[in-house]
């Protein structure tokens, strides 16, 4: 019965086969190790989104006289609107920590190396239309710290020469940040944004799955064709796409191995997940900020006025250069450096585990710089945050410069032909 | 496709013109999406003048009024602070107010139509937070400047006739709207002394 059913649909759409193609006959290197649990915890976190995003449309009014009234409302009346509420807002901090580690895994890992440059260029893409995405989610509960933070951000392409005034007038649709600006950021949250983030998701798979996963040690499993002994062949069937091309060693299927794995993943990420949801879903005001549980008002700036956590780095990089236009502009190339990693990385040995120790204490500043900038971003600045911003800036931006001159002649251990674990 | 008689030159040709045609037509429909980010006319409609009255307002005090959504800061200065103004010039970015950040009325040392009241809109240059009024504690700011505005975002500091001084992120001193006593006691904010309705 089900095997007619599904004789008839793969006469009619090619299911079995793109099942096999993605999941029960991809060839995933058999060494993925703790931190490849972040892809897929990613889309669990974009599926959590997307649903309780819906569900919260169905209570919240999107305009300026009732918006917060309306969250309040989820909060108190609408049953398990609480819940609803903090699944999304913890899932949207859960959102930046995942893909975080995701791209720090890459960094390790070279996984933005030659061929998967367009792999990571996808993702950095999900990573900027994520953060506007954030933002703009941000501004809709229409609390004082929500006011705040969008004229902050919107303010920032007033900086832009000549057309700059015009364009946050655009932006805004109003003299000020109101109900006008407030709607149509509503509509990019629930409509423009989401559907660009899942078409750029299902490229990013897509590009994946041409090139192939990397793993820690930067091995590629699939190998020219014919260069490898039949003996030696990894022992699953693998779609004919993949072995076709390559002689594929050292890889297990997708499903059942990673899937089953990455259950444990999801079971691990859940519980901590669930317990700052359900214990701290402020996360100690780092989540939620205080201002933001009093209306919006434009008359009144709250006292201290912090971007939420995960704009932290790229919020003190904007602080901490004393000119409106240079700091804009510093701001944004701190993300554009980001896509151009597979350029400045000029070496050909991938992992961590076989590259030099500058390397390794580049990389290691790099994150150390990285968590020291979010922290500032949340506190306020005085003259010594200042300073310790403008060192951890340098060396935000010095991790890309010195990879580009180290890693062309870079002392690299040998790299082994195939993965011995 | 290879042993297809094709004219290539009459293809380009058709391809060009319908490239053209397809992007004129794309351009005008963008049109409209791009438009209705605009002000809308009861946003436009919204921006009516307002009047504050001045007479019961301290030597000293700040109060804040409300025009397009904005708020303007209306401080009665003290003699001794409108005499001290001067005294800071080295310190400021702009002290001579030569960027138009006020209507010609009010560019003076001042940058008021009466010394006495400052009218600015509170509104930080940098990135349009609204800086804190300190009227007797600002010398924690600048040594020395004993009152002006501090903006809690980013550490912009403006003196109280709204002057911006060096070493901040704010580029420019505040925006002094278009403003007019219509008698001894009435400031209108939004309509200019010399009878003009428009932006600083």
């Amino acid at each position: 019965m089900l095997a007619n059913f599904m004789a008839w649909m793969d006469k009619r759409l090619p299911l079995t086969d793109a099942w096999n193609k993605h999941l029960a006959q991809y060839p995933a290197p058999k060494n993925f190790n703790f931190w490849y649990f972040f892809g897929s915890l990613a889309m669990l976190v974009l599926v959590n989104q997307i649903l309780t995003g819906i569900w919260l449309t169905m209570s919240y009014e999107p305009s300026g006289d009732g918006a917060f009234a309306s969250v309040e409302y989820i909060m108190r009346d609408v049953d398990y609107g609480w819940l609803l509420r903090y699944m999304h807002s913890t899932g949207a901090s859960a959102f930046f920590i995942v893909v975080y580690m995701h791209m720090m895994r890459g960094l390790m890992y070279g996984s933005y190396q030659k061929p998967r440059e367009l792999l990571w260029i996808f993702g950095m893409l999900i990573f900027l239309v994520l953060m506007a995405e954030a933002f703009m989610g941000y501004l809709l509960p229409w609390g004082n710290m929500s006011y705040w933070g969008a004229q902050v951000i919107i303010s920032l392409f007033g900086a832009i020469p000549i057309i700059g005034d015009d364009l946050t007038l655009w932006i805004r649709g109003d003299y000020v940040i109101s109900g006008a600006t407030l709607n149509r950021f509503f509509a990019l949250h629930v409509i423009a944004m989401p559907l660009v983030l899942v078409i750029l998701v299902f490229l990013h798979i897509l590009a994946l799955h041409e090139v192939g996963s990397n793993n820690p040690e930067g091995i590629e499993v699939k190998k020219k064709k014919g260069s490898i002994k039949p003996e030696e062949l990894s022992k699953f069937t693998f779609h004919k796409q993949y072995s076709d091309k390559y002689d594929i060693v050292d890889a297990i299927p997708f499903h059942p191995y990673y899937s089953v794995k990455d259950i444990m993943g999801v079971a691990g990420f859940l519980i901590i997940f669930c317990w700052v949801m359900f214990f701290a879903p402020e996360g100690g005001g780092y989540f939620m900020e205080a201002p933001n549980f009093e209306p919006a008002n434009g008359l009144k700036t709250p006292e201290h006025i912090a971007p939420v956590w995960y704009f932290g780095p790229f919020y003190t990089i904007l602080r901490v250069i004393p000119d409106k236009l240079l700091g804009a502009i510093g701001m944004f190339s701190a993300i554009i450096v980001l896509f151009l990693v597979p350029w400045f990385d000029r070496g050909v040995v991938k992992s961590i585990k076989y590259r030099s120790k500058l390397h390794l204490f580049n990389l290691i500043q790099f994150s150390i710089c990285f968590v020291v900038l979010g922290a500032l971003g949340t506190l306020p600045a005085t003259p010594l945050y200042n300073m310790i911003g403008i060192i951890a800036t340098f060396g935000y931006f010095g991790f890309f410069v010195a990879l580009w001159f180290y890693s062309k002649n870079e002392k690299c251990k040998p790299v082994p032909e195939r993965i011995s674990h | 496709m290879s042993n297809v008689p094709v004219n290539n030159g009459r293809r380009r040709f058709l391809t060009a013109a319908t490239v053209v045609v397809g992007g004129v037509g794309v351009a005008g429909v963008a049109v409209p999406f791009i438009g209705s980010w605009n002000p809308s006319a009861r946003a436009k409609a919204a921006g009516a003048p307002v009047e504050v009255n001045v007479s019961k307002i301290e030597p000293g005090q700040l109060i804040r009024a409300e025009w397009r959504g904005k708020p303007v800061y209306v401080v009665r200065r003290t003699e001794k602070t409108v005499s001290d103004l001067a005294k800071h010039d080295d310190q400021l970015r702009d002290p001579n107010s030569e960027k138009a950040q006020q209507p010609a009325y009010a560019t003076n040392a001042y940058r008021s139509i009466k010394p006495e009241f400052l009218v600015a809109l509170g509104v930080c240059t940098h990135l349009g937070c609204a800086p804190t009024y300190h009227g007797d504690d600002f010398d924690q700011f600048v040594e020395g400047v004993s009152e002006g505005f501090f903006c809690p975002c980013h550490g912009s500091k403006f003196d109280l006739a709204g002057r911006v001084f060096q070493g901040v992120p704010a580029p420019l001193n505040l925006v002094v709207p278009e403003h007019s006593f219509t008698s001894e006691d009435t400031l209108l904010i939004g309509v200019g002394a010399d009878t003009s309705n428009g932006d600083a």
